[in-house]
């Protein structure tokens, strides 16, 4: 889980800091281990040579063996530091010369060779050279060991300043990783960010395939998202189709029964037939309008899930929708006045706001009594664009607006008018999906004042 | 009005046939983009009502086919899909009027007539009356050289009353052509009708009399 919880930048970060560690560690052990040797390696050559030195210096005779110790050969090892030196000269096992208790070598020396080692001598490190010279003795070959041994406080210094230095180094090594890290891990992942960003601006609608540059490793992500986002379009669209289709075999038989109930209606004498074909054709009515607002709230759904953002003129939108109820409405001599000054613009989708206007606009005519007259006002009042309906209709009836903008709720007062109890749930949503708003009040002197307002573009 | 009805639903077709003709229009019917072709090249109509899902095509391309001819026959579409999506579509592609099924005949008829009156409509549709001329295409009465406007209810009263003379009518007969089946009426709300249009008829020597408890008739001059 927390694994699955850390940013692919910080999992990059991290791996790359704990290489960069790993490596700084490695550096400063190495610059240590070989600057270590090699004083080491200096040390010894110092040593060999002096140890060499004197074992030149072995002359044999008859009395035993003399050695002239050449102090040129300690000043070389003097020069070096303050170290303490000693040294041991021993002849078949007797010391000659020098501090018998120095350390012998684990191993004697073979050949012309110094064999070097590390022992504990008066409380300190000592690094040994012996080497071992076969001397005349009265006609008698003696083995000489020659030992020379010297503290290592100079070395152990060497190895201090080393060390320091190596840390320096290791440090600096991880201070550089880290920087070139960051740089990396930002340009390793800025085609991802580049990728994401291009898919956020995304508008809601906008159902493209993916065309962003990216590179190899992401190829198989945008494939598949374009493989999903072409299946989504595909199921909208077929969603569109249906609904398309389900309203055409919904509408055409009713129309046929419709027209035909119309046909009898008029041949018909019969007060009693007469009363049960307006019943067919009322509930014929009701049927259809249902089915047209279920589809039209279908639709409006669908498309408010991708509000496309056309810039629109209100008060056009409202014009049109006026100009086509105009025929509707005069049936009932009930007259439109139209109030729209000038162009109110707003950003929006011209289907979904011709669906509320046309709605609202319906629901007043339906409610209006013959003979009267339905004020619709397009304006631009601040940051608001408002359109207004009042109608001189029966009013709310003691209904609040959010019970009638309620699906499938009815007004009370309206059991004698064909209706669904959709069309202002479709009003209202539609004014969401905008950002505005829908009120209604009743009017003053009766009737109803609906409120419908957007934003201004 | 001679009418030509695109339609394939050969049930819609024909019923919607016979209630254009009970009104006294003219109808041919047409079920394909192709015989609706044939039937403009043989005569003129006065509209086209176009239904837009047909088996050779979408009405969408007779109307733009339609255009492109310079054809001024005017086109109301009539659909059964959904939605202003398509209202809008089909006006954008010239048709005059879009009417969703099922309609009712009352309201198609206010349609053509609105569409006709907006294509600056002939004069051909004066009809001369004694006493009076009756143009229902702008809803005039002219009596001694005097314009009265009708109202939408009036004028259709009086065009259901000219096409028969003398014929009596009964309420509710005259109710089913003023009102909307969609609302109850009672069959009293017509006298109102009757009162305003024999205000209307005043001068003119035509005159609407009264049956009690039969209805009503158009007595010319």
């Amino acid at each position: 889980m927390r694994s699955a919880a850390l940013s692919l930048r910080q999992r990059l970060m991290l791996q790359l800091l704990v290489i960069a560690a790993v490596l700084a560690v490695l550096l400063y052990l190495t610059v240590r281990t070989v600057a270590g040797r090699a004083a080491e390696a200096t040390q010894d050559g110092i040593l060999g040579a002096a140890t060499i030195a004197i074992a030149e210096q072995l002359r044999g005779s008859e009395a035993g063996v003399s050695v002239d110790i050449p102090y040129s050969a300690f000043s070389i090892l003097g020069s070096i530091s303050e170290d303490r030196i000693f040294y041991r000269i021993d002849v078949a096992g007797q010391t000659l010369t020098g501090y018998d208790d120095l350390p012998l070598p684990p191993k004697p020396p073979q050949g012309q060779a110094p064999v070097y080692y590390t022992s504990d001598y008066k409380q300190a490190e000592v690094r040994i050279s012996a080497v071992s010279r076969p001397v005349l003795v009265a006609n008698r070959v003696e083995p000489v060991l020659v030992m020379v041994g010297q503290t290592r406080l100079g070395q152990a210094a060497i190895a201090a300043q080393v060390a320091k230095v190596a840390a320096g180094l290791g440090i600096g090594f991880f201070a550089i990783a880290l920087v070139l890290s960051l740089v990396s891990a930002r340009s390793v992942l800025r085609p991802i960010d580049l990728l994401a960003a291009a898919v956020g601006r995304r508008g809601p609608r906008d159902l493209r395939s993916v065309e962003h540059p990216t590179p190899k490793e992401l190829r198989p992500l945008v494939v598949s998202l374009n493989g999903f986002i072409a299946r989504l379009r595909a199921a909208l669209s077929r969603t569109e189709t249906f609904i398309a289709e389900a309203a055409h075999h919904i509408r055409t038989p009713l129309a046929t029964v419709r027209t035909q109930t119309e046909i009898a209606l008029r041949q018909s004498e019969d007060e009693a037939t007469r009363r049960t074909l307006r019943a067919v054709i009322r509930a014929v009515e009701e049927s259809s309008r249902s089915a047209g607002q279920l589809l039209d709230h279908a639709t409006v759904i669908y498309r408010a899930e991708r509000l496309a953002d056309e810039a629109l003129d209100l008060a056009g939108v409202v014009r049109g929708v006026t100009e086509a109820l105009r025929p509707t409405a005069e049936l009932k001599d009930i007259a439109l006045r139209l109030d729209a000054p000038g162009p109110v613009p707003v950003r929006g989708d011209r289907m979904l706001l011709e669906s509320a206007v046309r709605n609202l606009l319906d629901n007043a005519v339906k409610y209006s009594p013959d003979d009267s007259e339905i004020g619709i006002a397009v304006r631009a009042e601040g940051a608001r664009a408002t359109l207004r309906v009042q109608d001189r209709g029966r009013g709310l009836g003691g209904k609040a607006k959010a019970d009638l903008a309620e699906r499938f709720h009815r007004g009370g007062n309206v059991a004698d008018v064909v209706g669904s109890g959709l069309g202002l749930t479709i009003v209202e949503e539609v004014a969401t999906a905008h950002g505005g708003s829908f009120d209604l009040s009743d009017r003053e002197g009766g009737g109803t004042c609906a409120l419908f307002t957007l934003p201004l573009r | 009005m001679r009418f030509l009805l695109v339609e394939d639903n050969d049930a819609l077709a024909a019923s919607v046939a016979d209630r254009l003709r009970l009104d006294g229009h003219a109808v041919d019917r047409a079920a394909t983009l192709g015989a609706a072709a044939d039937c403009l090249r043989a005569t003129g109509y006065d509209l086209i009502l176009l239904d837009i899902m047909l088996p050779d095509g979408d009405g969408r391309d007779f109307l733009q086919a339609h255009r492109a001819a310079r054809r001024d026959t005017p086109v109301i579409v009539t659909t059964a899909r959904a939605a202003v999506a398509e209202r809008i579509d089909m006006l954008d592609l010239g048709a005059d009027d879009y009417l969703t099924k099922p309609f009712d005949f009352a309201e198609l008829e206010a349609r053509c007539r609105a569409v006709l009156r907006r294509r600056g409509g002939a004069a051909q549709t004066v009809q001369t009356f004694p006493g009076f001329t009756f143009d229902p295409l702008t809803a005039t009465l002219t009596i001694d050289g005097e314009p009265r406007e009708l109202r939408n209810r009036e004028l259709r009263l009086l065009e259901v009353l000219l096409a028969a003379p003398e014929r009596i009518f009964s309420k509710s007969q005259l109710c089913d052509r003023l009102f909307s089946f969609a609302e109850p009426v009672t069959d009293n709300a017509i006298e109102v009708y009757v009162g305003r249009l024999r205000k209307k008829l005043e001068g003119s020597g035509a005159r609407i009399e009264t049956l009690r408890g039969v209805g009503y008739r158009l007595l010319l001059a």
